[in-house]
């Protein structure tokens, strides 16, 4: 891991770490209602469509639609080599809950609106708090190795 | 949803008075100095004198923001001017910048205040120094225990830390769902740098041409450094009176016909229902439904572009054109110019004029209206203005009339 490049990583919370530290066995989590099914993000203590407080982490597929992206040219802070892109990606299981994410193991200029991918994690050791960033790649996996 | 007006408190508040500090990049003087200037500025355009003023109002205030995005509070200028108000408040959850003239409207409307004094002051250009745009990035230096909460959490761990890259991406799927391009979307940059040149207080004012616009570096796709605007130091402020006290002003008052402060969609960049628009969409339809007036009875409007996209968005938004159209409307730059059907960012916008963060659009359509804008004066004196301002989750528009 000593080879990755700077990355600011999230504050881990109670109310986030199912989230953040998802990618421990692979798997990508939502909240979720046990009443209903929706998927609650950002994570809430309520589910907004039936109110109910009866939520737990529930893990989706991991596969997701571009739904828009970038490819970044500006060295806003140090970071993986230029350009990267950012993209905005809708889960498959309910396309309104969006994750902004990097696209990776891809060349940028081969990303579209549309294209299809699959979450793919990055391990980061922070102190006792180790999170997994879910990036997502296309599906099939890497194109550009 | 329609209102009667005499349900519509806003229209029950003027502008009396603008005033506007020094402007510029780098200027190393103190914010709250130039906070003063501009709120003095104001008052005496107004024929009032600190004493009349009985109201306060500011946006962001105190809140933990970037370097420079706040040159004073609600607090700082009330003391420094030994204000007696009835009210005031401040704050940056509102729609956008606006929402603190907004909310000046209702508490003049409401009679808690006669004439509230509403300012923003930044400081952004002298923030960053010399050290560029990452002195003002959060965790920029690398390393460290900064770590990312709130809505940042979203955001920053994926390298995605400048709202240039969250416009970028609404950019990007217009483009995709309707064909604009980068040619269509230069005519934001190249009006405003038209009209810059006429503005002796904007910070671009050389000649911008299509290649110069191309040949940029690109910042974020489908965004050159020329879709960005340019971080600057300055202050405005803006009177705004009870519009029964207009006999005590020395100047004939501008009228507020409607506001539109409305969010439907979700309060976040990345969750909002539609990627195509933003919440310029919901507070321009509560605009219009707060009015008799039509997208064709306005003579200037006066839009945000912290990015060129977000001046695009709005003009579909506020029905100047369809959704989508928004490219076709502006391609070739002539319908927006100064002699156009619908001249656009008379002053140069923060594109060229400098970020002075929403409030530059609202002084811009005040001096327009009241026939004070000097060289850049439109040859028809405008009678009624739109002005809009903000981006994303946070946006509100005026739809203002000369008495």
């Amino acid at each position: 891991m000593s080879d990755l490049p700077f990355r600011i990583l999230p504050q881990v919370t109670e109310t986030n770490r199912h989230f953040w530290t998802s990618g421990r066995d692979g798997r990508l989590r939502f909240l979720a209602c046990n009443q209903c099914g929706f998927l609650i993000h950002p994570p809430a203590p309520i589910c907004p469509r039936d109110l109910s407080k009866d939520i737990a982490p529930q893990a989706v597929s991991g596969r997701a639609t571009v739904a828009t992206f970038t490819v970044n040219h500006q060295a806003w802070m140090p970071g993986p080599d230029l350009p990267y892109v950012v993209a905005i990606v809708e889960i498959e299981e309910q396309p309104s809950v969006r994750l902004t994410t990097n696209i990776v193991n891809c060349a940028p200029e081969d990303v579209t609106i549309g294209m299809k991918v699959q979450v793919v994690f990055e391990h980061r050791r922070d102190g006792d708090d180790d999170v997994w960033i879910p990036e997502f790649e296309p599906a099939g996996g890497a194109t550009d190795r | 949803m329609s209102f009667s007006s005499a349900e519509q408190i806003e229209k029950r508040a003027c502008i009396s008075g603008v005033g506007q500090s020094q402007i510029g990049r780098r200027l190393y003087r103190d914010p709250l100095e130039l906070t003063l200037d501009a709120c003095v500025a104001a008052i005496e355009d107004a024929g009032l004198t600190t004493r009349d003023i009985d109201g306060l109002s500011t946006y962001p205030g105190m809140a933990p923001t970037p370097a420079g995005f706040s040159g004073a509070n609600a607090q700082q200028v009330h003391d420094a001017l030994r204000l007696e108000v009835g009210w005031y408040g401040s704050g940056i959850e509102t729609s956008g910048q606006l929402g603190s003239i907004v909310n000046a409207c209702l508490a003049v409307g409401a009679g808690l205040a006669t004439h509230v004094l509403c300012f923003r002051s930044v400081w952004e250009a002298s923030a960053q120094g010399d050290k560029g745009r990452k002195a003002a990035m959060p965790g920029a230096g690398g390393g460290g225990t900064y770590r990312a909460a709130g809505l940042m959490e979203w955001t920053l761990p994926f390298y995605a830390p400048s709202a240039a890259i969250w416009v970028a991406m609404f950019a990007q799927k217009h483009f995709h769902e309707y064909g604009t391009t980068r040619e269509q979307l230069a005519q934001i940059a190249l009006n405003a740098r038209k009209n810059a040149a006429l503005n002796p207080a904007a910070i671009y004012r050389e000649p911008m041409s299509m290649d110069d616009y191309l040949a940029a570096r690109i910042i974020s796709t489908p965004f050159c450094l020329f879709d960005c605007d340019v971080p600057a130091d300055g202050a405005t402020a803006v009177i705004i009176s009870r519009r029964e006290r207009a006999r005590d002003l020395r100047k004939p008052t501008i009228r507020v016909e409607a506001v539109g402060t409305a969010l439907r969609g979700r309060p976040s960049w990345d969750q909002f229902d539609d990627l195509t628009t933003m919440a310029n969409r919901d507070a321009a339809a509560h605009l219009w439904s707060r009015t008799d007036l039509t997208p064709a009875d306005v003579d200037v409007a006066e839009i945000y572009d912290g990015f060129s996209f977000l001046t695009l968005s709005w003009l579909e938004a506020l029905g100047f054109c369809k959704a989508g159209e928004g490219g076709p409307f502006i391609e070739g730059g002539d319908r927006i110019a100064r002699d156009g059907d619908l001249p656009l960012n008379t002053h140069g916008g923060q594109l060229s004029a400098g970020r002075l963060h929403g409030y530059g659009f609202l002084h811009e359509a005040c001096v327009q209206l009241w026939g004070e804008a000097g060289e850049r004066q439109l040859a028809a004196t405008p009678r009624t203005a739109a002005v809009a301002a903000g981006g994303g989750n946070t946006c509100g528009a005026m739809l203002l009339a000369r008495e």
